[in-house]
């Protein structure tokens, strides 16, 4: 029974999100939507549940004196002035919680993009370093497109922007579109795997 | 005249209500039909070509107008659609549109009753005619025809992998290629334990409801195995509250399954953030302070990916990638040790366990795709040769319908 109720709720829901895609009438129309809205109501629940974990497990490394717990009254003390804050004066704007969110929040997330620049430069140095020709080939790529992409690229020679745009819509687009196309298939393949049972593991067991 | 000027003073001065009588929208149309004398050398109709039509594939219950403003008089301020049920004569003027509106869906209607359908036009001081008349009702479609094509190769590549999975049953050898990221997890779990290290696993940044993060959850499994087994420490760091849960009791099951309950640490599989780079800054931490020897980076990633993997190669960690997102892939080329390409992530699973089973629908999935290669090649040739050979061109058209995503 651990086994069959899970695998009869999975095939009962996949099958009827694809009917709901096949069919438009009722009940089909709304059973689709159904689920999807129950999956959001289970979602929002769970937040409480990770809440709960992220308290759990700071406050068990401060009791263990685990490693680097020291860390971890600064994620506590976070957590409980945001929320306090925004349960106690509202989340609109101009209150505590949107000038902290504004002002803490976005500037820190708009620092970790940010450091994307850096990690960009580091990875391309190792990718275009021409160790052979299939790396050369790409650092010749990146170099046009790069230089197609600036002003000074149309400067040194006119048809650099045009080679750039031909680089980017054909063997680009080709590309992206061969991964998509045998991604699509892989989603098809591992839902009906998932849907008819075939694939179990991750319920814990293969048998 | 005087009176003709009231009533568009009074309808401009009142709302109008929802529902009126049939007799008091005889009434005004009897109030305005002077100045259709007045202008009767002139044709002031200035919505032609309205129709009314059963909205396609949907589940009943709507009609769509349309219609042509015809702009050569006056321009409308506003446009009135009225609507009559025919079986009980209650007029309804339904809504007030711009006076530029050139559609309306009616999403009130009942299923198989018929209703008629007309436009009133509405500028002060210059009274125009109603429309014509145009009967509609609305039902409800069986099967949504822009995806019947969709569906008949859905049933074709599930027929493929269905055989393919039987053939397997039945003990036939099936030829997997070789993906060197998945023959290296062995490798990465086994490095880790040898360096008495832990394994990083981050299943993306989706909720559950992604397929993306479902396979990677698939491949947890298989990981989670391979940790209980060699004995290493196995941390999972979440960006959604469900994937946490999920991912628990999935570690969980592996761990019994090995026989290692004792070993499993729930503490360990920790959500840490909802937010994107907050999430990518916590495991960005978790990687510079606990060093795991192994890294693995499988579900959806966005723009966190190389700040992640950048990270992970920093601390020297051996880094498995994956993932279906093409704009991704090539920073997890750069940055990682192996890359899982699109399919290769759901791949994964059948791949490691080797069952024969998941190896047929693999077989069978392979086999999908060779179908849709010889498809897209012929459909190329023919939409080159279509120029200059009609038929072709029809050929291309057609597979072009085939598929086209509705």
């Amino acid at each position: 029974m651990r086994l069959v109720i899970p695998l009869v709720i999975t095939f009962t829901a996949g099958i009827i999100m694809i009917l709901n895609f096949f069919i438009p009438h009722a009940p089909f129309d709304r059973l689709g939507a159904d689920l999807q809205e129950w999956f959001f109501i289970v979602a929002s629940a769970a937040i409480f549940l990770g809440a709960l974990n992220l308290l759990h497990v700071h406050f068990r490394k401060i009791k263990l004196r685990l490693n680097n717990w020291k860390y971890s009254p600064v994620t506590i003390i976070g957590f409980v002035v945001m929320v306090g804050t925004g349960l106690v004066y509202g989340v609109t704007e101009g209150k505590p919680f949107d000038y902290m969110f504004m002002n803490m929040v976005v500037p820190m997330g708009a620092t970790m993009f940010s450091l994307l620049a850096f990690f960009v430069a580091s990875a391309a140095f190792r990718a275009f370093r021409a160790s052979n020709w299939r790396a050369t080939l790409l650092l010749l790529s990146a170099f046009i497109v790069m230089l197609g992409q600036v002003p000074i690229g149309a400067m040194i020679w006119d048809k650099i922007p045009i080679i750039k745009i031909w680089l980017m819509s054909i063997p680009n687009t080709a590309g992206q579109r061969a991964v998509m196309i045998g991604a699509a298939m892989g989603v098809v393949a591992t839902s009906l795997r998932i849907i008819f049972g075939i694939e179990r593991s991750y319920l814990g067991g293969t048998d | 005249m005087i009176k003709i000027l009231h009533i568009f003073l009074m309808l401009f001065a009142l709302p109008i209500p929802n529902a009126v009588t049939a007799q008091a929208i005889e009434e005004s149309l009897q109030e305005i039909e002077p100045c259709e004398q007045f202008n009767q050398d002139v044709d002031l109709r200035c919505i032609t070509e309205l129709t009314a039509f059963d909205k396609e594939n949907d589940a009943g219950g709507c009609v769509k107008l349309e219609w042509v403003v015809n702009y050569s008089e006056v321009i409308p301020e506003a446009l009135v659609v009225f609507r009559e049920n025919t079986e009980t004569g209650e007029s309804t003027a339904l809504d007030t549109l711009s006076g530029i509106s050139t559609k309306y869906m009616d999403d009130t209607t009942e299923d198989g009753i018929v209703y008629s359908y007309w436009i009133l036009p509405q500028t002060p001081g210059n009274p125009m005619l109603m429309s014509q008349k145009v009967e509609a009702s609305s039902q409800a479609q069986w099967i949504h025809s822009g995806r019947i094509y969709m569906l008949i190769l859905l049933v074709i590549l599930s027929v493929i992998i269905i055989w393919f999975i039987e053939s397997a049953k039945k003990g036939k050898n099936l030829y997997i290629r070789e993906i060197a990221g998945l023959s290296a997890v062995d490798e990465a779990v086994g490095r880790a334990t040898e360096m008495g290290k832990a394994v990083l696993y981050i299943p993306g940044i989706m909720d559950m409801d992604d397929i993306q993060t479902i396979a990677s959850m698939v491949i947890l499994g298989r990981v989670a195995a391979k940790t209980a087994e060699y004995g290493s420490s196995l941390m999972v760091p979440t960006c959604k509250s469900v994937v946490m849960s999920v991912a628990q009791e999935v570690v969980k099951e592996s761990y019994i399954q090995q026989g290692r309950p004792d070993a499993f640490n729930k503490e360990n599989i920790q959500y840490l953030t909802d937010d994107q780079f907050g999430y990518a800054a916590g495991v960005d931490g978790i990687m510079v302070r606990e060093k795991p020897a192994a890294i693995f980076l499988l579900g959806t990633f966005y723009a966190e990916s190389l700040i992640l993997a950048e990270t992970g190669r920093s601390v020297g960690a051996i880094q498995i990638a994956g993932t279906a997102m093409p704009s991704q892939i090539p920073f997890f080329i750069a940055a990682c040790d192996y890359t899982l390409i699109g399919e290769e992530l759901f791949a994964a699973s059948a791949y490691l366990s080797r069952e024969p089973k998941l190896l047929g629908s693999l077989k069978g999935q392979d086999m999908a795709k060779l179908i849709f290669l010889v498809i897209i090649i012929v459909g190329v040739i023919a939409a080159t040769l279509g120029t200059y050979f009609q038929p072709l061109n029809d050929v291309a058209e057609f597979i072009r319908k085939v598929l086209q995503v509705n």
